[in-house]
């Protein structure tokens, strides 16, 4: 009996497999299925692997898919083979001396993928050529050179990718690239961010960081607006900062400049989840020009100088402190060997009484702890409170107006530079990139209400 | 071939049609009656046109799963709409706005459909995968509908043979749309993921009155689950048509079955003439390969013209061109539709593409209509070397639109050399039609990533039967043997009321003509009296049937003791009136004859009459006529 190849039957086990197997029918025959009630027409389609073993998926000539019960079928006729393959067409990125050059670094995520329907696996659309065909107009706007660093999942990106991708910036400004572009997942980007935000500083050039909400391969995308967005914002923008460039409101009307440092994703889904916090972003950005809303940043140079110190030490974890949290948290952590915990406590950085002897633990362990807040916005305040003077005794850092997870960041660069707890102090309170802020601006909390009078006119005049 | 002559409507026949090789299928999409919405928990079927919020989109086309892109998605993007969508707060969620992924469909939603697939006489699919489907003209904030193809190969019985019926799909319902001035195109969003199946028939219908007829079939058949949604746009029909040598074109949206015959008629009508216009070019020497056509930019030309919309966009700074077909004198005249020409092929997709939609959006040389003076035609054809036998079009607006409504002019043009373009039309309230977008191809469907494949369980068949109406031509079939009177049959065939008919007729042994009066006349008799029969419902049907049967009521009571109930809101015992006993009933006789007596009386014939009617005047519903007749000798020849 030949050696049957699992390939030929893609997600495909159980009944299903068999019955394809029975009937010789491997993924992309074009086949006439009869059963018990009727006979179908189609193209045989590779399964997901997480559906069931009873069925069979069929690609019928209107373009719609049906799966039919695997138990049912009689007889398969077999017409041919038609193997789909999904390819996105490529045109040469037009080159024009006048213009900027811009460099797209990927690491993944669906502003720079595609995804092949037939078999679910994801192709990226990322060579210049490939992304001029999709988007037109960045031609428009720069000479464009992509590299694909990595192909992960935003939550998959680790040490490793940050670290490479700080050098590969690093690389590109030596070069003399006049801005940089980092395609990006969205779950993760404010953590790749913040990182990047202290892995290199001085840069003369915009680096911005670009996802999209909506994948690209659906018509009201927001990946085609927020790549010229972040584009544009590369090539023509004075702004020399880690940024992170996604939709302003939900309506396709302009994007933010965030703040590499300030920046979070706060809704799982809506277009316009990254907000500022606990102050404004930096600019707008539409299609043809990048408008400050702020002073105080970074301006590009023309040099190419640039500082990169691409370390990290993953000992350090967060803590999402949740009222009756038992001290075995903080234990387990000192227990395996981690260096720094940053504690996201509760109002002005609150943990409970029966965590105490934990965090004395940990001081005498050598375990830095450092508090932040699970409001995220507002500073962490230790002195009004006594809890907040006793934790302080036992060796808890106040953050100030650090996010969490920019102070898990800058913790792990810190210990990826030094041990000793009073030079990774001094690194995480002396602010480097606005992680802490001396004050917080009366407008940089605006979380509006809705149903309120005032709001509903707001959001009705406006299309937020 | 082409010599046949389109007759006014009303006096095609069906050879006629035949002649032209008349051919017609329907998509009929039908609201489903549920709670919420398809793939969110949104409410369904609240319309209002307030909104709270609004939010500006774009449409981008994207590739197909062949690499490239889909015509009408191009279509679309040469438009670059701004497209707008108004949000009430009540009826959107951030689902509708895609800013959120679907929910898990409703599985109401979903019973309902495969309930009609079944009693269409489908197979139903045993898994069902949601696809999207593109549109790009913003109808769906997506971009896309989500649907599913859950039953295929039924049949509907239409006249002495069967209608195939191809595939049913479960989709979200779109937009209404409320403007699409220039640039700008508004939407309103209440009705947008509502749940809506889609019917396809096979294209075997040959004349237009056959299109409608086999509507109303359908309607029928979805009617009787009492499930779907009644009233103005909850049935939407598709309509396809070609003739002989055609193209199979979409009329979309059709709002009323009426409108169906006359509507096929004038797209028979526009193809078959558009074929008679390709021979016309053909005789005159124009094919796709001869086809000429020529622009000039005649802004500074027509500077100080009269004709107001040319002088509006003078001054406005806009752009004039002028576009030259090559040998197409008079062809802008051609009849296509009863009163339309083949100029509106032309407007219309100038209207749509390049967004020119205040009209008239251009003018031409065949026109007979004044626009501008002979001497400024004159002008033109000298500045453009026009000929004799040649065609001018004039047509103006920014420099982009302008650019891009050449373009169409042309194309539009010189498809009249290779015939029937594929499109999908809208319906026009006179029974024509105009164009609304290329039609789209098998390359615009995708699976959808976000849900699941879904099982269809034995189970869940087995529920669905549970409450599953009896299909209502087999109804009709039993009505006609059973000898209801006619004008019941069809009504009680789709009734709620057609189970409780079965029951009065199997098992309390009614006569099957008192129940089917009693169901579908008397509700009528009572709203003529000026009685609300909302309140109505089957229980109390059923209460009365049952009293009747159990010789509680007297057949003559029926009609007020129903109507009681009706004005009541509720069945009680109280309705039903004690029947007299013997010795009421003759002194009643007696009291009526003295008073009869008395009264002075010319035709003696009628005196029988009238004391029949003075005692059931008092009697109605406590003794059967039948006894009083009796009684007094009283029979009514």
């Amino acid at each position: 009996m030949a050696e049957i190849n699992l390939e030929d039957y893609k997600g495909y086990r159980g009944v299903a497999l068999n019955t394809l197997q029975k009937f010789k029918t491997p993924i992309w025959s074009d086949v006439e299925i009869l059963t018990e009630e009727g006979s179908f027409k189609g193209l045989i389609l590779p399964r997901s692997e997480t559906a069931d073993e009873f069925h069979i998926v069929l690609k019928m000539p209107i373009g719609y898919n049906i799966g039919i019960a695997a138990e049912k079928i009689k007889d398969v006729k077999i017409f041919g083979r038609k193997e789909a393959h999904y390819k996105i067409p490529e045109k040469d990125f037009p080159y024009d001396p006048k213009k900027p050059n811009v460099k797209l670094l990927g690491t993944g995520g669906t502003i720079a993928s595609r995804l092949d329907y037939r078999t679910g696996a994801v192709i990226p659309a990322f060579s210049p050529g490939e992304l001029y065909g999709s988007v037109p107009e960045l031609a428009d706007i720069c000479n464009l050179d992509t590299e694909k660093l990595y192909g992960v999942f935003s939550e998959n990106m680790g040490p490793e990718q940050w670290i490479g991708l700080a050098e590969a910036i690093g690389r590109e400004i030596e070069k003399g690239v006049q801005g940089i572009v980092i395609g990006h997942g969205t779950d993760t980007m404010h953590h790749t961010a913040a990182i990047l935000s202290f892995m290199v500083q001085d840069s003369p050039v915009p680096i911005v960081m670009v996802g999209s909400q909506r994948s690209s391969d659906r018509p009201s995308s927001d990946a085609a607006l927020n790549l010229i967005h972040s584009v544009t914002t590369a090539a023509i923008s004075d702004i020399a900062e880690v940024m992170v460039c996604m939709f302003g409101p939900t309506s396709d009307m302009y994007g933010l400049l965030h703040r590499g440092t300030r920046v979070r994703k706060m809704h799982s889904s809506y277009r316009s989840t990254f907000r500022t916090i606990g102050d404004i972003p930096i600019a707008t950005v539409s299609r043809d020009k990048v408008t400050p809303i702020r002073d105080d940043y970074k301006r590009r140079r023309f040099d190419n100088d640039v500082k990169v110190n691409a370390v990290f030490d993953d000992r350090v974890a967060i803590v999402y402190y949740y009222p009756n949290m038992k001290p075995d948290m903080i234990d387990s952590l000192i227990d395996n060997g981690y260096k720094g915990i940053v504690i996201a406590g509760t109002g002005l950085g609150h943990v409970n009484k029966p965590l105490y002897p934990a965090l004395k633990r940990a001081k005498e362990k050598g375990v830095a702890v450092y508090m932040t807040v699970q409001t995220l916005w507002g500073y962490v305040q230790m002195y009004v409170y006594d809890t907040g003077r006793d934790m302080m005794e036992l060796g808890v850092i106040p953050a100030a107006n650090m996010l969490p997870e920019v102070a898990y960041m800058k913790l792990g660069w810190a210990f990826g530079q030094t041990d000793d707890l009073e030079k990774v102090k001094e690194i995480m309170l002396t602010p480097i990139a606005g992680e802490i802020t001396e004050r917080e601006p009366s407008n940089g909390y605006l979380i509006y209400q809705g149903g309120l009078p005032e709001v509903e006119e707001f959001i009705k005049q406006y299309r937020k | 071939m082409y010599d046949f002559i389109f007759k006014p409507f009303n006096e095609m026949t069906g050879a006629d049609y035949k002649k032209v090789g008349f051919k017609s299928g329907l998509e009929i999409h039908q609201q489903l009656l549920t709670e919420k919405k398809l793939f969110c928990r949104c409410p369904a079927g609240k319309y209002t046109r307030e909104f709270d919020a609004e939010i500006l989109r774009h449409m981008r086309p994207t590739l197909s799963e062949m690499g490239v892109y889909d015509g009408t998605a191009l279509m679309e993007f040469k438009t670059k709409k701004n497209i707008i969508y108004h949000i009430k707060r009540e009826t959107v969620c951030t689902y509708e706005m895609d800013d959120t992924p679907p929910f898990l469909i409703n599985e109401d939603a979903l019973d309902i459909a495969i309930g009609i697939g079944m009693l269409y006489n489908c197979n139903v699919v045993d898994e069902i995968h949601i696809a999207r489907k593109q549109y790009l003209d913003g109808s769906i904030p997506t971009g896309f509908q989500r649907t599913a193809i859950y039953a295929l190969d039924g049949w509907i019985p239409y006249k002495d043979r069967k209608v195939k019926i191809v595939q049913m799909s479960i989709e979200e319902d779109s937009c209404r749309e409320v403007s699409d001035i220039g640039h700008d195109r508004v939407y309103l969003t209440d009705r947008l993921g509502m749940p809506l199946i889609e019917t396809v028939t096979e294209p075997a219908m040959k004349t237009p009155q056959e299109v409608a007829e086999v509507a109303w079939q359908c309607s029928k058949l979805v009617r009787s689950t009492q499930k779907v949604r009644r009233g103005m746009g909850a049935a939407r029909e598709d309509v396809n048509v070609s003739v002989e040598g055609g193209t199979r074109v979409e009329i979309k949206g059709v709002p009323q079955i009426t409108l169906i015959p006359l509507l096929t008629y004038n797209e028979a009508m526009r193809q078959w003439n558009l074929l008679r216009l390709r021979e016309e070019l053909k005789n005159r020497g124009i094919t796709s390969e001869t086809f000429k056509a020529e622009s000039y930019d005649i802004t500074k030309l027509l500077k100080k013209v009269h004709y107001a919309p040319l002088k509006n966009a003078a001054d406005l700074g806009m752009k004039l061109s002028a576009v030259v077909l090559k040998g197409f004198k008079d062809l802008l005249h051609w009849q296509t539709q009863t009163d339309t020409y083949f100029s509106k092929e032309i407007s219309d997709r100038v209207r749509v593409i390049a967004c020119l939609t205040n009209i008239p959006n251009l003018i031409h040389s065949d026109s007979k209509s004044d626009t501008i003076t002979s001497a400024d035609w004159l002008k033109i054809k000298k500045f453009t070397n026009a000929a004799d036998n040649d065609t001018m079009i004039i047509v103006w607006g920014s420099e982009d639109d302008v650019q891009t409504a050449v373009k169409e002019i042309i194309i539009r043009a010189k498809e009249a050399t290779i015939g029937i373009p594929s499109e999908t039309r809208q319906a026009m309230s006179d029974g024509t039609n105009g164009f609304e977008r290329i039609l789209p191809g098998a390359d615009r469907m995708y699976p959808d990533t976000d849900l699941p494949p879904k099982k269809i369980t034995k189970e869940k068949i087995q529920q669905i039967k549970s409450w599953l109406p009896e299909q209502f031509w087999k109804r009709i079939e039993w009505y006609i043997k059973l000898q209801i009177p006619k004008d019941t049959i069809e009504e009680l065939s789709i009734s709620p009321y057609a189970e409780l008919f079965k029951k009065a007729v199997n098992d309390w042994k009614i006569n099957p003509t008192t129940i089917a009066v009693f169901l579908i006349q008397y509700p009528k008799r009572l709203r003529k009296r000026g009685v609300t029969t909302e309140w109505l419902n089957e229980s109390m049907f059923e209460e009365i049937l049952k009293s009747y049967a159990d010789k509680k009521i007297p057949q003559d009571a029926l009609l007020t003791t129903f109507q009681t109930v009706a004005e009541l809101g509720m069945f009680t015992e109280e309705v039903i009136q004690n029947p007299a006993n013997e010795k009421e009933v003759d002194e009643m006789i007696n009291s009526a004859k003295s008073d009869c007596y008395k009264m002075t009386i010319y035709n003696q014939n009628s005196k029988s009459i009238l004391l029949m009617g003075m005692i059931m005047k008092k009697l109605r519903g406590k003794v059967p006529a039948k006894v009083i007749a009796d009684k007094i000798g009283f029979s009514n020849k």
